[in-house]
């Protein structure tokens, strides 16, 4: 059985954002890129499916800039058997994303596939859904626990959901998108980095696969959000309490 | 051409969530001057169509009552919201576990793009949401001929409750897709405020040291204030709570009357979760902790000194 997992190149977590000047967006030039912190964690969990020796082939993909080869090699470093680069300058949003997935999908005729839950830039949390939509698949996402029973077809998935955790049993191919306590994703050891630039990596474009890619929301502008305004040190608890029975008016 | 409204439900009772989405759902229909629907897929769920009829502002409530809507598996709940939207200008749904589950899908199979999570309406076409874990807000505009939304319902205030007289409509339901089923739920079960939708929040970081002082130095705090209780995510790594007590970029997104930071330092992903608070209270020993840059008040002392002392005061 094969697992697709999809990698997004998005700044590093640890950059604290900037918006450029001219409120058209965030400033990325000379920024460190890195894995979306959640696609880590799918690749990590894509990779634990076959070292228990239930999938036979990990393959990445990315959708994006030239560049979107590197967070391909990183998947390959820690070990992902090929990558395939869906490559194009254009800004590419989640249904334009999960239509490209979908063709690779098909192609591929993979299981499983694992996403992460959002990318830390748009904080869009579509694309596992969209694609799982687009291609009839069932879906269970913000995934905690993933148990797959190849023989029976199945996947059962534990979810985190708002007031706890839910368990969903999918008949494969699924869809899986990762939350953070799957997994602890391992790190890439320098051999290996090393190796990942021998594994296969195949580019195509949007148009070989007959995808119209085309934004369908335009970004107006972006701005900082408002600054709260600086508070005050209290030097008690009982100044504290008189501030928020008289001056902020939130306890009686 | 109208509205449609996803109700939030566990078959029984409208959560607050809802309240939240037809208060934006509004502010879309105030240049349109058209009608907003709500619509209830579940099982048994006639409870929650008459609450929703109930709701201000909400002209009809659809009912689509089927064992396979019962746990709101994204496939058939958006399979069914998917045949009814050619009538709608807009979906919406409140952007919690469900919300975010459900309507991407939806989006996909109408051939539109989602807009997630807005905290503001700018006019029919036009919304506000926060991106890079808040740091940054965009103004989107669509141009589809349906715009699918999830509502982040903290920048909405909620309508009120009662004030609606909405006709309810059964409606049929579709097909059940069979492609998921539910082997499991377990919820936290607290007597607590729902933590998305409290008034108060007491919540504990690493500085709590462990699961046992988070719950002996904490609970006699929220039980005083009726408050919800939270944690940072540092404080759910470390074990000390599990994770739907979590606030934060990567946990739920609260903005309640009194967020009380108790023994959090304040890292930019927790601040992202709660930084829209009416009003911000911070407890640290430590005096440069980042969290003291966005408190209204903040003291600077020994948690295990001072939340003691708080709760024999007030």
């Amino acid at each position: 059985m094969k697992i697709l997992v999809p990698v997004k190149r998005v700044i590093d977590y640890n950059i604290k954002v900037r918006v450029k000047a001219d409120n058209t967006g965030v400033d990325l030039a000379n920024v460190k890129m890195a894995m979306n912190p959640f696609d880590e964690i799918a690749v990590e969990e894509a990779l634990r499916i076959k070292e228990a020796g239930i999938a036979t082939e990990v393959v990445a993909v990315s959708c994006g800039v030239t560049a979107c080869q590197e967070t391909l090699r990183t998947a390959m470093a820690l070990g992902a058997d090929r990558g395939i680069l869906v490559e194009t300058d254009v800004e590419l949003q989640p249904l334009a994303v999960a239509k490209l997935l979908k063709t690779i999908a098909t192609n591929e005729a993979p299981k499983l596939i694992i996403l992460g839950k959002q990318a830390i830039d748009d904080d869009a949390n579509q694309t596992g859904q969209m694609l799982a939509a687009l291609l009839g698949w069932p879906q269970a996402t913000f995934a905690s626990k993933v148990v797959v029973d190849a023989a029976a077809g199945k996947v059962a998935v534990t979810r985190e959901v708002d007031g706890g955790l839910e368990t969903l049993e999918l008949t494969l191919p699924a869809i899986v998108t990762t939350d953070l306590r799957l997994n602890e994703p391992r790190y890439a050891t320098l051999p290996n980095i090393m190796k990942a630039k021998k594994k296969p990596l195949d580019v195509v474009k949007p148009e070989t696969l007959g995808v119209d890619v085309t934004p369908r929301l335009t970004t107006l502008k972006v701005n900082e959000p408002a600054p709260r305004a600086a508070g005050i040190k209290v030097a008690d608890v009982a100044e504290l309490i008189h501030k928020l029975k008289t001056e902020a008016k939130v306890i009686s | 051409m109208s509205i449609l409204v996803i109700a939030e439900h566990d078959n029984f009772s409208l959560k607050a969530a809802t309240l939240n989405t037809v208060a934006a759902a509004a502010k879309i229909n105030a240049s349109l001057a058209s009608e907003i629907h709500v619509l209830v897929a579940g099982v048994a769920c006639g409870a929650v169509a008459s609450q929703a009829a109930a709701v201000a502002g909400v002209t009809k409530v659809l009912v689509a009552d089927a064992a396979h809507y019962a746990d709101q598996t994204a496939e058939n709940l958006a399979a069914l919201i998917h045949a009814h939207a050619p009538g709608y200008t807009h979906v919406l749904a409140p952007a919690t576990s469900n919300g975010k589950n459900t309507l991407p899908r939806v989006a996909a199979l109408l051939d539109v793009a989602q807009i997630s999570d807005i905290i503001s309406v700018l006019d029919a076409d036009t919304f506000v949401r926060p991106i890079y874990a808040g740091n940054a807000l965009a103004t989107v505009k669509s141009a589809d001929s349906v715009k699918v939304i999830t509502v982040r319902t903290t920048g909405f205030d909620p309508v009120p409750a009662t004030g609606g007289q909405a006709a309810i409509e059964a409606m049929s339901a579709g097909p059940d897709l069979g492609q998921s089923k539910l082997l499991a739920r377990e919820l936290s079960k607290s007597a607590r405020p729902e933590l998305a939708a409290a008034k108060i929040i007491v919540s504990g970081g690493r500085g709590m040291g462990s699961g046992e002082n988070y719950h002996t130095v904490l609970e006699p705090l929220a039980d005083k204030l009726g408050a919800a209780m939270g944690a940072s995510r540092a404080a759910v790594d470390a074990g000390f709570v599990p994770n739907d007590y979590q606030v934060g970029q990567t946990g739920k997104i609260v903005a309640p009357q009194l967020y009380i930071a108790i023994g959090i330092s304040g890292a930019i992903q927790h601040l992202a979760g709660m930084k829209e608070s009416k009003v911000i209270v911070a407890i640290n020993k430590d005096p440069d902790a980042p969290i003291f840059q966005v408190a209204d008040y903040g003291l600077v002392a020994d948690l295990f000194q001072a939340v003691p002392e708080l709760v024999a005061a007030l």
